[in-house]
């Protein structure tokens, strides 16, 4: 259906009108502050004033220990809970999948709670019970004879950013799993059956049938939980406030820190438009990676 | 053989999800449960065992609500004409939990609103631009949110509007995720009915209100419960945005009961049930909607 320049125009004028007041908060208070930030990374903006620097804080960013800690701790946030999120929303839901319609909603319903009390209520309980004198853990560890004294699982380089990553997987799987247990009913079940009566295995079935058209899920799945374990921050600032010795401190948090503790605004934007460029990449990178996969 | 081997897999399968069940669902029964316990009952000597079950280990008590409870304010204050008008005096902490009912309900209904409008002209309307706005709404999704907080609250507090309740709600408002599937629901809707709309001579907002409201209702329901809980539980823009004590919402206001005194458990606990059980309710009652919501905004078109 073409149409003629002047209905064109018409559709135009009244299709922004309708745009209007999404437009008004979406440039307002998105693209305007997205803009700042960059223009506002190019600067030494701090709680005195604020001159044109240009590179310097890019420069000044890489030689700072702390912030290339923070990176690592990002990068090993993504790279543990990306797979292990992405298997276990996947087999979750596989399971459940086949369940009765009230035993699938309560184990959703289950699996989605961390995600609806949000991460304050969540982190105030785990950081009770990882406590070195008053937690659960280290009461039943040391009452079974494992520890013969409390543990300080978040104060100890070496657990406290797997503590992290624990809590961030039971705030990370219930989006995931609703959207898994929605794409494969989207399966189209004829040729399920076709291929069972056919003798296929179940692994065949999943791998043959199943997998690739949950391929799409798959990726969806990746890029959001790529994205939000990049952003990790409130889980940390609650649990740890990024340390011992910035063992749990993250770019995100660390951005937090620099910004409203440091007022160092121009360094702290600097981070943020690295750690947005670092997204975009991974994110451009899984969608080729798992494309190329489904062509082939 | 293979048989044997199906049913072991599914009760394998079956004790695994039991157990990860439970660990989902104990923090929140430690929560409730700690919440009510009286505060030697919280910590636990070396030795003793935990007290672990409601009437027979824990005798519940109110002494941590009434805690929370104690210190007030006003429920709100407004200056209008030179005139000062104070709310009834409440607690402090029904205050925070007031404040988060009106962020969340001013967010999801200015979303509404907003993304409705957008998502049915992009769905249903050819026009120049389209393409860009589109592609900008997309890649902005893509972009990590909280990198903004920043030049956010530098913006806020320009226009006058840090430490105010709309220093949250703009930008969750103005977040593209609702445009996306109010559009991706507007879709559903057959060109055929509104070419008859314009026939019978309705004008735009006419067709708009009386044709595509009620075929997009069920996107309304997806989007305002999804609104509502990711407003609720903004954290990081609430905690740079709001600092004053009486604009804290509850969240918030856990948080500082935690950094004031982070061994007062049963505090603490009152106030993440506070915060945790109302979202809760909310969320059980209005469930359809919510998987909905997640579906319908993931399938990217």
């Amino acid at each position: 259906m073409s149409q003629s320049p002047v209905l064109r125009r018409r559709e135009t004028v009244v299709s922004y009108l309708f745009l209007l007041p999404a437009l008004f908060f979406f440039v307002g208070f998105v693209v305007t502050p997205m803009a700042m930030g960059i223009v506002t990374s190019f600067t030494d903006a701090h709680m005195g004033g604020s001159k044109f620097v240009f590179l310097d804080n890019y420069i000044k960013l890489f030689q700072d220990p702390v912030f290339l800690k923070s990176m690592l701790n990002t990068v090993i946030i993504v790279v543990v809970a990306v797979p292990v999120v992405t298997v276990f929303s996947l087999w979750v839901g596989s399971a459940i999948y086949e369940m009765r319609a009230s035993a699938r909603s309560f184990f959703r319903c289950v699996f989605y709670l961390p995600v609806v009390t949000g991460s304050v209520a969540v982190v105030v309980v785990w950081r009770w019970m990882f406590h070195t004198y008053n937690g659960l853990f280290n009461h039943v560890l040391v009452g079974a004879g494992i520890l013969d004294k409390g543990f300080p699982f978040l104060g100890d380089t070496r657990t406290a950013l797997a503590c992290v990553i624990l809590i961030l997987f039971t705030t990370s799987i219930g989006q995931p799993i609703v959207l898994y247990v929605a794409a494969l009913g989207n399966v189209d079940s004829s040729m399920v059956e076709a291929a069972s009566v056919d003798g296929a295995t179940r692994m065949q079935i999943f791998w043959k049938i199943k997998w690739p058209s949950i391929m799409p899920t798959t990726l969806y799945v990746v890029v959001i939980t790529t994205i939000n374990s990049f952003q990790c921050f409130a889980l940390i600032q609650l649990l740890t406030s990024g340390g011992p010795d910035y063992a749990t401190s993250t770019v995100m948090y660390y951005l937090y820190d620099t910004a409203f503790k440091q007022y160092q605004y121009g360094y702290a934007d600097a981070m943020g438009v690295i750690l947005a460029i670092v997204i975009a990449l991974f994110s451009a990178l899984q969608f080729k990676v798992m494309n190329g996969g489904t062509t082939e | 053989m293979t048989n044997d081997r199906k049913r072991s897999y599914v009760i394998f399968s079956i004790v695994l999800l039991v157990v990860l069940a439970i660990l989902f669902l104990f923090p929140l029964y430690w929560i409730v449960t700690g919440s009510v316990k009286a505060k030697a009952d919280i910590l636990i000597k070396a030795g003793e065992s935990v007290r672990w079950l409601p009437f027979t280990d824990i005798s519940p008590t109110g002494e941590n609500y009434a805690k929370l409870m104690k210190s007030t304010t006003e429920l709100f204050t407004l200056n209008a004409f030179g005139y000062k008008i104070t709310g009834p005096e409440i607690p402090m902490a029904m205050r925070w939990l007031f404040n988060s009912v009106f962020i969340s309900v001013m967010a999801m209904l200015l979303s509404c609103i907003t993304a409705s409008l957008a998502g049915y002209v992009l769905a249903k309307k050819r026009f120049y631009g389209r393409a860009f706005i589109f592609t900008l709404f997309v890649c902005a999704m893509a972009l990590p949110k909280q990198v903004i907080l920043i030049p956010l609250l530098s913006l806020a507090s320009t226009i006058g509007i840090a430490n105010s309740p709309w220093a949250v709600i703009c930008p969750v408002v103005g977040w593209p995720f609702g445009v996306f599937l109010m559009k991706q629901f507007s879709e559903t809707i057959p060109t055929e009915m509104l070419e008859a709309a314009r026939i019978d001579g309705a004008g735009e907002a006419r067709t708009f209100w009386s044709v595509v409201m009620p075929l997009i209702k069920p996107g309304f329901g997806a989007l305002a419960i999804f609104t509502f809980i990711n407003a609720w539980n903004e954290y990081p823009l609430q905690l740079v945005m709001l600092t004053e004590q009486e604009q804290k919402t509850i969240a918030l206001g856990i948080a500082a009961l935690q950094s004031s005194d982070s061994t007062d458990y049963g505090l603490i606990m009152a106030g993440a049930a506070l915060a945790a059980v109302p979202i809760i309710i909310i969320f059980l009652i209005f469930q359809k909607y919510f998987t909905q919501g997640i579906t319908m905004g993931a399938v990217k078109g």
